[in-house]
C-alpha cells in the first residue's frame, strides 16, 4: 500500500462507516482523502448490494462482479473495507469492539434501521460514552415521514430543487444527476466534523440526525423569503426560468446557442461596463441600440437582447465566444462537456483534480478529487475502493487483535 | 446549549461566494464577524427585496446569507481600516474571503502576512478558479461556472434545440462554500491536535467539477459522456421518464422501479385497489416478477423476460402517478413502500406538515419591521449542542461600536 505524500489533517481520526451510496459514502470519502481513517462494514451475506453502486456501471472492461463498480470505486477511494454479519451474536460484538476504538460512527439507511440492528443512539452511547454518531436519511429520523425512502432525485424534487430547475413554461428541466448526494454527503461530513470539534472542547459525543431534503431546502433560502416575507410563490407564469433569472438580475445572463451540434455558451453581463465590453466585442449596430444601454433598459428588453446575441453567438465556436469575452473582462464560458472539462481545461489539470486510484481489481482508475488545496496538510487520493472484506485481517488482526485462525474460523461460519 | 461551533471566533469578508460558508459557521455557535464597506457590501443590493422595496436593509438574500452574523465596517482602502481588520484577524479562528486573486495581497493581508501575527489562524480563500492555477484571473459567476464545470451540462430536456440549464439559486457558489467549509472544518481539527493553522484555497470551478456524479466517473471510467434528459439523470444511453403529471396538474418523481418480490407485489396490489388493473395488462408481468427473488439491473437488456417485468413495474407507477393528485400519489405510494416524491416549489417545503412536526421553519424577529419572519433553518439536529438561527442579519454597522472600539 502507497502512504501518501504528506501528514493529511484528519490522520488522528477513526470512522466506523455503514453509509453507502453517494449520500453518505460521499461524505467519508471526503474524510478519508483528508487522511481520516474509514473502516467501511458491509453485509457479507449480501455481498454489500445494500449500496447498490457496488456492482453497478460503468465499468473498466468487460468483467462484472461487486468489486467492478465504477460509481462505488469513485466514492469510497482511501477507506478501508470490512464484512460483518450484524445478524450473527458475534458479528455485532466484532461490530461494538470496532466502535469503541472509533470516533464516530456514520450511516444512511433509512431512518429505524440502527434501532433494529441494536445500534441505535442509545446502544452506541453504551457501548462508547463519547460516541459521535451521524445519521443521514432523506426525511430525517423524527416527523411523520421519517419512514420514507429517498434516492438523490426524490430529495431534490420535495426539497424543491428540481422545480426551480427549468425554463419557463415547460414541466422542470431538473437535476441530471443527483446534486443532492453529493450536497447531502458534504453536509454530512460538516455535522462529523462540527461534532468532532464540540468533542475536543467538551469532551462529549452527540447524535446528528441530518435529513437531506432539509439541507436541499435552505438551498433556496432567498426564494422562500420572498415567499414568506412577500407573498411571492416560485409557482407562477413564466416561473422558474432558471438560466435567465438571477439573484442580483442580469442581462444579458443566459445560455446561448453556438456554431456546431447541441454546442452552447453562457453570457452574465454584471454591470454596464461588462456590457460595453461585450458591445465593443460585438462591434454590430444593433449592440449599440440605445435601449440595451442600461442594465434597467436590458432587463426590460430581455427577449429582443436575447434573440440579437443568440444571432451573434451562433455563428461562432463556443470557446472563441468564451476567449474573447473573458478576455475583454465579461465572464462567459462555454457549456463543457466531460472531456472537455476533465482532459481539456487547464484549470482542472492543474488542480491535479482527478487523481489516479489504485484498486485491487479494476486497477488504475481515475476519480474525483477535491476541489480544494490546503497549504500545510492537503488530501491525497491513491488508493481504490476495498474490495469486498479486502482489509478484514487488517482490521480484526492489526486493530482488533483477533488471531488469524479465529478471523479463517469467522469467515467459516458466515460472521465476516 | 451551545452549539457545535460555540466559542469559535471568524472574520468573513463580505462576498457572495462565501457567505453561505460563513453562514453555516453562525449556525453552530461560531461568532462570525461579517467585515463590508462603510458604504455597505454589494450585496446588500441584491433582490428580492421586502415588500420589493429596495434599501440597505431590506435584501431578502442579505437577511437569508448572513442571518446569525455580526456586522462591522471597515474602509479596506485606507491604513486605517486595514489595521484595524489586522487587529480583528489577530484573535480570530478562520479567515473566510471571496476576494479576487491579487487583492488580498495587494492589501497586505494574505496569509503569508498574517501567520506571523496569528500562526493559529486558518485562512480560507474562496475564488473561481482558485488562486494558484491557470484562469484564476478570469472572470466568472455563478451561471458561467456551472456552465463550464459540467453543472449545467447535466440538466435539461430530452428536446437538445433546447438549452442546457442551469438549477436556481446559485448553486456553484454554494458547492464552493459547502467544500470552503468542509476543509476549513479539517484544518481546524487539524489544528486543535498541532496548534497550527494554514491557508486553504478553494476552487469553485474544480468544486463543481467534482459535484456532477456520473458525469464525472462515467467519463473517468470507460470514457462514456452522458447526456441531458427530461426531469432524470443524465446518461450516455437514453432512459425513459420518471417524471409525471398528476391528475392535479402537479408533477411527481416516480423514482427507482421495484425490483424485489415485495415491491411488485406492493404495486400489484396498488393498483388493484385503485382498480386499475383493467387498464393495465401488463399486470401480469408484475405477477412474475413477485416470482422472481430480484431483478438484477445489470441483467436489464440482457434477459428479455427480466426486462419486461422491469418495464410494467415502471410503467405501472406511472399510470399510478397519472391517475392520483400528486401529493397523494407521494403519500401513498411511499406509505406501500415506494421511494416516489412530489415536486414542491421550495416555499411548499415551509407549509408541509412533516417539516413544521420537525421544527424546519424557524421564526427569525426583525424588530425594525415589527415581524417575526419564517426562515428556512438548520438541516441537521446535534441533540448535545444544537444549532440555530440565532438573529437577522446585522444592520449596516451595527457592531462596529461593541467590536472596533475597543481595537481603536
Amino acid at each position: 500500500m502507497t502512504s501518501p505524500s504528506s501528514e493529511r489533517p484528519l490522520e488522528h481520526i477513526r470512522i466506523c462507516d455503514l453509509t453507502g451510496q453517494l449520500a453518505g459514502a460521499g461524505a467519508t470519502k471526503t474524510l478519508a482523502a483528508l487522511g481520516a481513517e474509514v473502516i467501511r462494514v458491509e453485509d457479507p451475506v449480501r455481498q454489500g448490494r445494500w449500496d447498490i453502486l457496488r456492482g453497478a456501471p460503468p465499468f473498466v472492461d468487460k468483467r462484472r462482479g461487486v468489486n467492478l463498480g465504477g460509481g462505488f470505486n469513485n466514492h469510497n477511494t482511501e477507506k478501508l473495507g470490512v464484512t460483518i454479519n450484524l445478524r450473527t451474536r458475534r458479528g455485532r460484538e466484532l461490530l461494538k469492539d470496532l466502535i469503541r476504538l472509533s470516533d464516530v460512527v456514520s450511516e444512511n439507511f433509512a431512518a429505524g434501521v440502527m434501532d433494529r440492528l441494536g445500534f441505535g443512539w442509545e446502544s452506541l452511547r453504551e457501548i462508547s460514552p463519547d460516541i459521535i454518531y451521524v445519521s443521514h436519511c432523506g426525511f430525517g429520523h423524527t416527523g411523520p415521514y421519517r419512514r420514507y425512502k429517498t434516492w438523490g432525485p426524490i430529495v431534490q424534487a420535495v426539497s424543491g430543487l428540481t422545480m426551480t430547475s427549468g425554463l419557463p413554461d415547460r414541466e422542470p428541466a431538473g437535476w441530471g444527476y443527483s446534486y443532492m448526494d453529493h450536497t447531502g454527503a458534504y453536509y454530512m461530513a460538516i455535522a462529523i466534523l462540527m461534532a468532532i470539534l464540540h468533542r475536543n472542547r467538551c469532551g462529549e459525543g452527540q447524535w446528528v440526525d441530518l435529513a437531506c431534503t432539509e439541507a436541499g431546502a435552505t438551498l433556496h433560502g432567498p426564494a422562500i423569503l420572498d415567499h414568506t416575507v412577500n407573498g411571492r410563490p416560485m409557482r407562477r407564469d413564466g416561473s422558474p426560468d432558471s438560466n435567465r433569472r438571477n439573484w442580483p438580475a442580469m442581462a444579458p445572463h443566459g445560455i446561448y446557442p453556438a456554431r456546431g451540434e447541441d454546442r452552447w455558451v453562457a453570457i452574465a453581463c454584471r454591470d454596464d461596463a461588462d456590457w460595453q465590453a461585450c458591445v465593443e466585442v460585438i462591434g454590430l449596430p444593433w449592440a449599440r441600440d440605445a435601449r440595451f444601454g442600461s442594465r434597467e433598459t436590458r432587463l426590460a428588453e430581455r427577449d429582443a437582447l436575447d434573440t440579437r446575441l443568440s444571432a451573434w453567438t451562433g455563428e461562432q465556436d463556443p470557446y472563441e465566444v468564451e476567449r474573447r469575452l473573458v478576455g475583454a473582462g465579461v465572464p462567459a464560458a462555454a457549456v463543457r462537456s466531460p472531456e472537455e472539462r476533465i482532459d481539456r481545461d487547464a484549470n482542472t489539470s492543474a488542480w491535479s483534480l482527478f487523481p489516479t486510484a489504485a484498486h485491487r481489481e479494476m486497477g488504475q482508475v481515475r476519480v474525483d478529487g477535491l476541489g480544494v488545496h490546503l497549504s500545510a496538510t492537503d488530501w491525497s487520493i491513491e488508493r481504490g475502493a476495498p474490495c469486498l472484506g479486502e482489509h478484514n485481517e487488517r482490521v480484526f488482526h492489526g486493530l482488533l487483535g483477533l488471531s488469524l485462525e479465529e478471523i479463517a474460523e469467522l469467515g467459516k461460519a458466515g460472521v465476516i | 446549549m451551545a452549539g457545535p461551533l460555540a466559542g469559535l471566533r471568524v472574520i468573513e469578508l463580505a462576498h457572495e461566494r462565501g457567505a453561505l460558508a460563513g453562514r453555516l459557521l453562525a449556525d453552530a455557535g461560531a461568532d462570525v464577524v461579517l467585515v463590508e464597506p462603510p458604504g455597505g457590501a454589494p450585496q446588500r443590493y441584491h433582490e428580492p427585496f421586502a415588500d420589493d422595496r429596495p434599501g440597505l436593509e431590506r435584501s431578502l438574500s442579505w437577511w437569508h446569507y448572513n442571518a446569525g452574523k455580526r456586522g462591522v465596517t471597515l474602509d479596506l482602502d485606507t491604513a486605517e481600516g486595514c489595521g484595524l481588520l489586522r487587529r480583528l484577524i489577530a484573535d480570530a479562528d478562520v479567515l473566510i474571503e471571496g476576494e479576487d486573486p491579487g487583492r488580498m495581497a495587494g492589501l497586505g493581508l494574505d496569509y503569508a502576512d498574517l501567520e506571523a501575527r496569528n500562526p493559529r489562524l486558518v485562512m480560507v480563500s474562496i475564488t473561481p478558479f482558485g488562486r494558484a492555477a491557470p484562469r484564476s484571473g478570469e472572470p466568472a459567476t455563478d451561471l458561467t461556472l456551472a456552465a463550464g464545470s459540467g453543472m449545467a451540462w447535466m440538466n435539461g430536456y430530452d428536446d437538445h434545440s433546447l438549452p442546457p440549464v442551469r438549477g436556481g439559486g446559485n448553486q456553484a457558489y454554494h458547492t464552493g462554500a459547502h467544500y470552503a467549509a468542509m476543509s476549513l472544518l479539517a484544518a481546524l481539527v487539524y489544528r486543535d491536535l498541532s496548534g497550527a493553522g494554514q491557508h486553504i484555497d478553494v476552487n469553485i470551478n474544480a468544486c463543481c467539477n467534482v459535484t456532477t456524479e456520473s458525469g464525472s466517473y462515467a467519463w473517468l471510467v470507460s470514457g462514456a459522456s452522458v447526456f441531458r434528459q427530461t426531469g432524470r439523470h443524465a446518461a450516455a444511453h437514453p432512459t425513459s421518464p420518471t417524471q409525471v403529471r398528476c391528475s392535479d396538474g402537479r408533477f411527481v418523481n416516480t423514482g427507482v422501479p421495484p425490483r424485489t418480490a415485495g415491491e411488485f407485489e406492493s404495486l400489484r396490489d396498488w393498483l388493484l385497489d385503485l382498480g386499475l388493473q383493467d387498464r393495465f395488462p401488463e399486470i401480469v408481468l408484475l405477477e412474475m416478477g413477485m416470482e422472481r427473488e430480484f431483478v438484477d439491473p445489470a441483467r436489464i437488456g440482457v434477459d428479455d423476460e427480466l426486462t419486461a417485468i422491469y418495464a410494467a413495474g415502471r410503467d405501472a407507477l406511472v399510470l399510478i402517478a397519472r391517475s392520483l393528485p400528486a401529493y397523494e400519489f407521494f403519500r401513498e405510494g411511499q406509505d406501500r413502500g415506494f421511494a416516489v416524491g412530489i415536486i414542491y416549489a421550495p416555499e411548499e417545503v415551509m407549509d408541509d406538515p412533516h417539516f413544521q412536526e420537525r421544527g424546519f421553519p424557524v421564526s427569525v424577529e426583525h424588530p425594525e419591521l415589527g415581524r417575526e419572519i419564517a426562515y428556512p433553518g438548520v438541516p441537521y439536529r446535534f441533540n448535545g449542542s444544537p444549532c440555530e438561527v440565532a438573529r437577522r442579519a446585522p444592520k449596516l454597522g451595527e457592531h462596529d461600536d461593541e467590536i472596533l472600539r475597543p481595537l481603536r
